[in-house]
């Protein structure tokens, strides 16, 4: 039994027309995806905008509602309305991409970080405070603070109190939708190393969703790349960054800025070569209507879309 | 000296909070040459786009002192109407967020085309139309008749970015400012927009200064660069230098939060961007930043010191500045 399983995940939505606003067709945000997860491990979830990695991310913890497939989450379905699973809200967690807004201005620190706390233990007012001092200890923000506002705190801080949230029901998932893309480097990367502690404390898995393949590769064991709602390919970090096989994974790691000024040539042509490669064996990549092939597994760990031989 | 388009000196912007004015921008001077593409590069809070601003004239309520110089014109003390004239012709801006930098209401090919109507009176309207097609092609958008008539909600986030690129563009400027091009971009689509303005530099010979905080982005496209903190160029100096043997505390600190190959943590810069209401106004702005850097080794009013040929350095406390977690080597170097 795996610790995450989604299996052939779709996520629709409708487009509503014609003259009783019927639903006329849908737009495939999620189109069949599937993947497991290990605890304890960091899973990397890469694509463009619209690419459906942030719907993905969203299905999996309630807040879009899944059109067809399954998820299990420590072998329970969670898809399936009517078992009431509130284990799984409490362990299945949500760091937001934007700190500015993801913290309701008018409330005080105390009361965005107590609330997960609120809705599942009943907890005394001192021994909520207290737990509350001991979260904002571990994201170090100082415990003086618990009676100010969001908007007393920096950008990086802000990110922390959100994390602070994330993990105070000590949550076994999280799901980090792109956590530090509103971020500076400097603060990016005090963000990032947290996590990083945080994760081996609590024994977190984390599923980071990113269009950042700098951070990505930094952060996570293993990487998916998403493409129109599919997956083009499936792989630990080492089978992506050194041996990607599809071409879409190569025009996204050939866009990656080098940080070193004397390989910009070489970095130009390469990109060149890349995006000529891409012109012309597009067809050999995509089917007729641009959409990734199932994927085909390549090694134990690489899995990569292409057309089915024969 | 004929080469030189753009010179900036002792540039302060300040804005007015309560009674007070705090300067963003802080003795800023610079220079620009043609056809030279110069790197800006700071965290926000660092007075980058509050001097990108200044040089456009855009700020409304700040105080401005210092001379900006494009052409030897001395843009601070330019009457609004003369502005009018060179915003947009021998200087462009091209602005962060193409969401919100076109207008909703008004189709592509117009919004090109007022910027043509201003500017160049000897364009008919068949002219003009003629230029914007050329200008849409030359930004790679396919289709160009078709783009003409529609309207921004049509266009995907790189084509909108294009679309403003084409009007910054079209009187063929002198001098171009990117305000972070690509930050609201993906990363195909920035590897794009990025190949493109280099091929225009080809083309146009402009000067170009590009304000970004992606060090990536710098490596890939500046001549040179400069470092801003807390409203002053802390170093400058040419890309390679830069990159290879950078030497003010903020700038190796910035290049080693990057995450790089074989990297398990990465490095963090102590505090926070102090606002613009507590900035230290004297001695070195970075001192609070490394505390653990004796504070006889800064200056008491920094300065920018030449290290080697057009490298510039401010304060002195570079020489004895180390990383905490790699103490040992720094003092293995010394000893």
């Amino acid at each position: 039994m795996s610790f995450l399983e989604v299996k052939d995940l779709q996520v629709y939505f409708p487009i509503k027309g014609g003259i009783f606003n019927r639903t006329v067709d849908y737009i495939k945000a999620v189109d069949g995806v599937s993947f497991e997860l290990e605890q304890g491990k960091t899973y990397g979830l890469v694509g463009e905008s619209g690419s459906g990695k942030s719907t993905t991310g969203r299905a999996i913890i309630g807040l879009e509602e899944v059109t067809s497939g399954q998820i299990f989450f420590e072998g329970k379905d969670i898809t399936d309305k009517k078992a009431k699973n509130k284990n799984f809200r409490k362990d299945v967690q949500m760091i937001f991409q934007d700190p500015y807004s993801s913290l309701n201005p008018r409330k005080r620190v105390l009361d965005i970080v107590a609330e997960p706390l609120r809705n599942f233990e009943k907890l005394s007012k001192q021994e909520e405070k207290k737990r509350v001092q001991e979260l904002l200890d571990i994201v170090n923000v100082s415990t003086d603070s618990i009676y100010k506002y969001p908007h007393e705190f920096s950008g990086g801080q802000r990110q922390r109190i959100g994390v602070a949230r994330a993990i105070a029901l000590k949550p076994k998932l999280i799901i980090a939708d792109e956590p530090v893309s509103a971020l500076d480097v400097s603060v990016q990367a005090q963000v990032l190393n947290f996590l990083q502690e945080i994760q081996k404390e609590l024994n977190l898995t984390y599923l980071f969703i990113s269009h950042d393949l700098g951070v990505v590769k930094h952060m996570c064991d293993n990487i998916s790349i998403m493409y129109k709602g599919r997956y083009v390919e499936q792989g630990s970090t080492k089978d992506i960054f050194e041996n990607p096989q599809h071409i879409y994974t190569k025009r996204l790691i050939a866009a990656i800025p080098d940080i070193d000024p004397k390989n910009r040539d070489k970095q130009f042509k390469f990109r060149q070569e890349v995006a000529k490669e891409y012109r012309e064996s597009y067809d050999t990549y995509f089917d007729g209507d641009g959409l990734a092939f199932g994927l085909q597994s390549i090694s134990n760990t690489h899995k990569v879309a292409l057309p089915e031989k024969g | 000296m004929t080469n030189e388009l753009l010179k900036i000196k002792n540039l302060t912007t300040s804005f007015r909070i309560g009674d007070e004015y705090y300067a963003a921008v802080d003795d800023v001077s610079l220079t620009l040459n043609k056809n030279e593409v110069l790197g800006i590069v700071g965290e926000s809070g660092s007075g980058k786009s509050a001097l990108a601003f200044s040089i456009m004239r855009l700020h409304t309520r700040a105080k401005i002192e210092g001379e900006i110089s494009l052409n030897n014109r001395n843009i601070v003390e330019m009457s609004k109407s003369k502005l009018n004239k060179i915003r947009g012709d021998e200087m462009a801006m091209i602005f962060q967020d193409p969401l919100t930098a076109l207008n909703p209401l008004m189709p592509i090919g117009r919004q090109i085309e007022e910027t043509l109507f201003l500017h160049n009176k000897r364009l008919g309207q068949q002219g003009r139309k003629k230029r914007v097609i050329e200008l849409i092609n030359l930004v790679g958008i396919p289709r160009a008749e078709r783009v003409y008539e529609q309207f921004p909600h049509e266009l995907s986030g790189g084509m909108r970015q294009r679309i403003i690129i084409a009007i910054a563009i079209a009187n063929d400027p002198e001098l171009l400012i990117a305000d972070e091009p690509t930050t609201a971009l993906d990363v195909t689509i920035q590897a794009q927009i990025l190949d493109l303005i280099r091929e225009l530099k080809e083309k146009i010979h402009a000067g170009i200064i590009l304000i970004t905080h992606d060090l990536g982005v710098v490596a890939e496209m500046a001549d040179r660069v400069a470092v801003m903190y807390a409203g002053q160029i802390v170093e400058i100096a040419t890309v390679e230098r830069l990159f290879e043997n950078p030497l003010h505390p903020y700038t190796r600190s910035l290049l080693n939060s990057v995450p790089t190959e074989g990297q398990d943590r990465l490095h963090v810069i102590q505090g926070v961007v102090p606002s613009l209401k507590n900035l230290p106004r004297t001695g070195c702005r970075f001192a609070e930043r490394i505390p653990w850097v004796d504070a006889s080794y800064h200056e008491e009013n920094p300065t920018l010191h030449e290290v080697e040929s057009g490298h510039f350095v401010r304060c002195t406390c570079h020489k004895h500045f180390y990383f905490l977690d790699k103490k040992e080597e720094q003092e293995n170097v010394v000893s």
